[in-house]
Parts: C-alpha cells; structure tokens; sequence
C-alpha cells in the first residue's frame, strides 16, 4: 500500500500552490503581505513582505525640531499614540535631565492606559472577525469609541493627539474630565467583559486558537518578542515591571501571563491586561495631585545637550525603544525606533509552520501588528 | 387535497408550466428580499446597531435598493477566466436551488407539484448545487476561487451524508417520502419531540449545507475573501446570493416540516402557522451567525465523520428498534437525547478543559507576583 501511494506521489505533477496573501486582503491587517505555498490546505512555506507603508519615519525626525516629532511618533503605531508620545518626550527628557510635574506624569499614565485598554479592544474586534464572529468587532468598537470621545474631550482629536510635550503636557485637562472619567470607566468594565464572555470561552473560538501558532518561551525570547506575544509563553517580562518609568512604581497591578504560548494564551494576556489596565487608571486617578502640567522649559526651541541616550517603554503591543543621538542643535541628529510589532512579526515563520491556511490569519491577528509601527 | 397551482400543469401546456414557475420564481424572490431585511435587523440589534432606517419605513425598502446596485452594476469578466464555465456556474447554483421548491408544499393544499417521493427528490437535487461552486471557483481562474471551490464540495458531499441519515430515519417513521404525509403523520405530537437528536443533526448539517456560520469554510471572508464568488460581481454575484437565501429558506422549510410539525397549528390557517415556523428556525440561523466564529477545515471535516455520521446512523438504529418492538412513542425520545447527553457531554468536557487552565495560569501568576514582591527589587 504504501508503494501505490509513494508512486502516487512520484508520478503525479502535483505542484505547491502560491498563493499571495495581500496587501489587498480583508485580514491581514493593513498592507502586509504574505506569500504562501500551500500544499492543499497546509502551508509549507511563507514569505512575508512588508514595507508597503514606509513613509521613512525615522529619517524625517532628522529634518524635524523636537516638538514636531511628536506627530510622527503619533503615526506609528496609530492605535496606540499616547503610548508612543510618551516614550519620544521620554528620550528627549531623559537627554535633557528634565523633571515632570508630578500631575503631568499621572495624567500621561491614565491615558496611556486607556490606550492600551482601547487598543487591546480593537484586537478583541480583529480577532474575532478573523476566525469568523462579527459580533466582537461591533462590541469592541463601541467600547473603543467610549474611549476616543474622551480622547477627543482631551486633546482635542481622535486618533493623532500631539497632546504630550516635552516636559509636561500641551495643556491641562478639561474642567469636566472627572465626571467623564467616572462616568467612562464602569461603563468600559461592562464593554470589556463583555467582549471577554463572548469570545475567550467560545468552544469554537477555542477550537480555533488553542494549540494553534505555539512558541516556547527560550524561542520567543531568541526571536526578541515582546508584550503580550512574550507573556503568552509565561515569562513574566513587563517594562512596567521590570524598569519601571513614568510613575509605574506607585501602582499595585499584575502581569497577566499565559502557560503554552499559543495563540488563545496570547488573547487571554491581552484580556486580562485590560482588567489591569482598569485597575491602575482607577489607582492613579485617587493618587492624582493638583498643580501645573509642564514644566518650564525656558525657551520655545529647545536644544537639547550632545549626547545619545536608550528609552523604553511597555507599549500595548510590546516594548518599544527610542534611541536618540543629540548633536546639541534644535534638531536630532539620529532618532532609532525599535518598533514591537516588526520584532514580534519576525517570528511568523516558525509559527505558521505547519499551519492550515485558515491558522495563518488567526496567528497573524494573534500577533496583533500594526503596519504603521513595522513599515514606519 | 388538490394543490392549487397543479391545476396549471394538468394542462400539460408549456404556459401553464411557465406562469407557475414564474409564479414560484416571483414568490421566492420576495422571500430572499425580506429575508436579507430580516438578516441585517437582526444581526444589527444583536451587535447593538440599527440595522437600515433610511430607506422607507424600518428600511424595509433597503432590500430593494440592493438588489436594483447589483443589477445595475457592472458585470466584470475575467481575462483569464474560462468564459463558458464562468457564466454557467451560477445558473446551476441557482437551479438547482430553485428545483427544490418544486416539491416544496407549504400547506395542505399549496404547492407546486407534490410527489410521493419528494424527500429523494430534495435531497438528490440540492446536491447538484455543489457542482456550480466548484465550476464557479475553478472557471474563475483564481486561487482563492479554487480553494473555495474544492473546500466546498469536501464539505457540503460530507454534510450530505448525515442530512440523508436523518432523512431515512423520519421517512421510516412516517412510513413515507410523501411530505404532506409526514406533516399529517405529527399531528398528534410532532417529530422533534419524539426524534430531538434527528432535529439537532438536521438543522447543524442544514448550516454546513448552506454555507452558514459556523460553516461558512468555502467563502471564509478573512481566508479566501468569499471563496467561489471571488471574482464575480453585479447581476451574476446577485444570482448566487439569490441562490443562498433560497437554500437557506429551504433548509429551514425542512426543519420545519419534517420535524416541527410544518402547517399544523391551532386556530390560524396553516400557511401562517408555517410562515411562523420557518421565519423562527430562519431567525436562529441569523443568531447563531452573530454569535459564533468560524470552524477550520480539518475541525469541520472530523465534526461531520466523527460526530454527525455516527450520530446519524444511532438515529436510524434507534428508529429501527422503535419501530421493530413497536415501543412506546416516549422511549424514542428517551434514547435521542441519550444520543444527545453524551455529545453535549464531551462538548461540555473540551469547553472547561480550558477554564481549569486558566484558573492553573492564576495560581502561577500569582505566585510569581508573590515572588516579585518578595524580590522587590528591579529585574530585568
């Protein structure tokens, strides 16, 4: 028997299938694009290609003044740019050894929080349509929008803030931010367990994500994946944690991990990271104290002493790095950006090893990239 | 007990035969209009959206506009697809869609044509469908089409299977393929009380055989971006979906009729006693649609050989049995849902297999907190 279908084999001009997988394709998250050879419906080989949104972020930061950079960093990962914000006026403060108010610190902390919570919702959303449900994407998206109207409230824009400054915030919170706060989070809580019931222990979900795209913790680690990708495979590793910045120290939350590394492991992190999330707006909100937003900087065009200094900062979607070379002008002389989704998107080969055609889409979404951050 | 419009085809004129099936053509037509509405309210309210307002009252007339953008579209050809296969696809989807109500009666007295075999009939015409999607995906010269193509003859041949299972089994209960025979056979107490595991297998098949959540491989939008259909658009992608909700309206018919008991009812006539049954089980398929995500190949595959082939033939045996000792109408029932206790029992297993894990991942998380803070320094 086994001679006949050797032979089947041998004689047959059966040939892998290419198959092109974007940048025009419903689930794969903006323009990437995968090449996939495909042997009926398992994959044997993948090709990714990226690059279909680089704008050249990086080497327009040497052309920009200090303030305006912070727009670019805004494009980045466009669903999380407070978080982005805050790791740029990070580096530059760090390079210049200046101190934020106190008030600032913890309004940059809830918002950066509210970020993650609006960015993992959106995950929940994309998750669930790419194995299938549409219901989540609806949910999730309302509970985004709660989010964003108090974004808009803020800073005065949806998405693209330009709301953190060097050295404090552009300008202090709105009168009614308390009464749009407290009304916003129990009504997030609610939005939040909601798109958790309905998905995380959906037997078809789990059917879908369990022992799916599994990673071991020694090669994820090789393959430098971080946020919630990494804590999928039970390491403990938070920058929240473990190098704490901003005002992360004063808060009691925890760090949500996993057990296999697969990709229901990965969502449930990301769910249980919203609960936390939750918990230290909640804290920073009771510890927040009175006074001025900024500090001064003595000047409007700020310059910055020579030197070059490393910042990192838990991003919602890992840890993002910004390495900044000063030449003591009102411009940088080199700006580096260790994106999280492009680290976390280098090990799609080994997870999709092995793969049917329909796993790759969920892995894909697992790893939650934003084309905005990997293309920059 | 004369059907109304068999009067015309005892002419056995060719008018007769063609102002009925426009007559039938017409009359489904309205049925996929306002099942498209009824799809699109529903799923709005369960994800908390309105569904359409603007157009006429409640966007009751949104159905029409549709359908008027997809006629007046443009009907793109593929330079690369075969051209002959490429138009012939649909119209056998179609068809074949719109044969199966040929047989369909919808009360005691209205149908188009009744046969005693009708049952055979259905279920031997439906599966001529299959042969369009796979031309379909194959003449469109795409591989996400191809794909599409050939996931859905794996499927909707394996689905067949159990569907025809559960089929023998009502008719041996009925003693009949006749349909009018079997509605008239619950009269006193309708199939799904006495066959509640026939049901069950019949509705999930009837999603696989439609291509409905949690079913819908062969057109996955996040996978193969709609599979067989890919490539089509305007008046020809309108023919499919036309040829989708009929399937979907039919398949809810039979549940209806080979188990609900189909125009049986007290009080109103019958034709609305069976608009309310189909319109219920149609609903259902629109809920689950906006609740659940979509099963892989493989997972769909083992489902319909693993779960709905063997459950199937159990239902024939237990039928078998019944009907060999001539036992009491309540043992049946009793032995379908022990057939149903213990799937729904390996299901319940798998589904808390994952909620003690988390619970497992708690505990370690908590530990390694616990040792965080007896660290209490910074770690990297």
């Amino acid at each position: 028997m086994p001679d006949v279908i050797n032979e089947i084999k041998n004689n047959s001009d059966s040939v892998e299938l290419l198959l092109n997988m974007g940048p025009q394709h419903p689930s794969t998250h903006g323009v990437f694009r995968m090449v996939l050879w495909i042997d009926g419906e398992k994959i044997t080989g993948v090709e990714p290609h990226i690059g279909y949104l680089h704008r050249g972020s990086e080497k327009l930061c040497e052309g920009e003044q200090y303030h305006q950079i912070i727009t670019l960093f805004d494009r980045l990962d466009y669903l999380a740019n407070f978080n982005n914000e805050l790791v740029y006026c990070q580096a530059v403060e760090k390079l210049m050894e200046l101190e934020v108010p106190e008030k600032a610190e913890y309004v940059r902390v809830i918002l950066c929080e509210l970020n993650r919570i609006a960015s993992h919702l959106l995950y929940v959303g994309t998750i669930g349509l790419d194995a299938g449900a549409m219901t989540p994407t609806m949910m999730a998206f309302r509970g985004r929008e709660r989010i964003q109207a108090l974004f808009e409230e803020i800073s005065g824009a949806r998405m693209m803030h330009n709301y953190f400054r060097i050295g404090g915030l552009k300008e202090d919170l709105p009168s009614n931010f308390s009464k749009l706060i407290s009304e916003l989070l129990p009504l997030l809580r609610e939005d939040v367990e909601e798109s958790d019931k309905i998905l995380t222990f959906n037997e078809i979900f789990l059917a879908r994500l369990k022992d799916i795209g599994v990673i071991t913790a020694e090669q994820a680690i090789s393959y430098g994946l971080t946020g919630p990708c990494l804590r999928g495979c039970g390491v403990d590793y938070d920058v929240r944690k473990a190098q704490p910045y901003s005002v992360y120290n004063r808060f009691d939350f925890e760090i949500p991990i996993g057990l296999d590394g697969d990709c229901w492991d990965r969502h449930w992190v990301r769910i249980q990271e919203m609960y936390e999330s939750l918990k230290i707006i909640e804290q920073a909100l009771e510890q927040m104290p009175d006074g001025p937003v900024a500090s001064s900087l003595g000047r409007r065009l700020i310059r910055p002493p020579a030197g070059e200094v490393y910042v990192r900062a838990e991003n919602p979607r890992g840890e993002i790095g910004v390495y900044l070379v000063s030449n003591g002008t009102d411009r940088p002389y080199r700006l580096k950006v260790r994106p999280p989704s492009f680290c976390n998107l280098s090990a799609l080969e080994p997870l999709l090893e092995n793969a049917w055609i329909a796993d790759s889409v969920v892995i894909l979404g697992s790893l939650d990239i934003v084309l905005g951050e990997v293309d920059r | 007990m004369e059907p109304l419009l068999l009067t015309y085809i005892t002419l056995s004129d060719i008018q007769g035969i063609a102002i009925t099936l426009s007559c039938l053509f017409g009359i489904l037509s309205v049925i996929v209009l306002s099942l498209t509405w009824l799809e699109r309210k529903a799923l709005g309210r369960l994800q908390q959206r309105l569904g359409p307002t603007r157009t006429g009252p409640m966007g009751l007339l949104q159905p029409i506009a549709d359908a008027i953008k997809l006629v007046v579209k443009e009907d793109i050809l593929p330079s690369s697809s075969d051209k002959a296969i490429f138009w012939v696809a649909p119209v056998i989807v179609a068809v074949s869609a719109f044969m199966v109500w040929v047989t369909i009666p919808v009360s005691e007295t209205l149908g188009v044509r009744n046969l005693e075999l009708g049952l055979l009939y259905i279920t031997a015409v439906a599966v001529v469908g299959i042969l369009g999607l796979v031309l379909a995906g194959w003449g469109s010269a795409n591989k996400y089409g191809i794909i599409g193509g050939l996931r859905s003859a794996a499927q909707l041949i394996s689905y067949e299977i159990p569907i025809i299972m559960v089929v023998v089994s009502v008719g041996m209960l009925s003693q009949s393929l006749d349909l009018r025979v079997i509605v008239a056979d619950q009269n006193p107490v309708i199939y799904a009380a006495i066959l509640p595991l026939g049901l069950v297998i019949f509705f999930i098949s009837g999603l696989a055989e439609v291509g409905r959540t949690p079913f819908d491989i062969y057109h996955a939008e996040s996978e193969v971006v709609g599979g067989p259909f890919v490539e089509y658009s305007g008046a020809h992608w309108s023919v499919f979906f036309l040829a989708e909700y009929i399937n979907t309206f039919a398949i809810a018919t039979l549940v209806t009729i080979l188990f609900l008991g189909g125009w049986l009812g007290p009080i109103l006539p019958g034709i609305v006693w069976f608009l309310i049954k189909v319109y219920a089980v149609v609903l259902v398929v629109f809920w689950i649609r906006g609740t659940f995500p979509r099963l892989r190949i493989d997972q769909l595959m083992s489902f319909a050989w693993k779960v709905m082939v063997p459950l199937a033939f159990y239902t024939i045996v237990i039928t078998a049995v019944y009907l060999f000792y001539d036992l009491p109408a309540w043992s049946l029932t009793l032995m379908s849902l022990v057939g149903l206790l213990v799937v729904g029992y390996f299901i319940y297993r798998r589904m808390v297999a994952p909620a003690k894990r988390a619970a497992e991942i708690r505990s370690r998380q908590a530990e390694q907190s616990a040792r965080r803070r007896a660290d209490s320094g910074v770690r990297i």
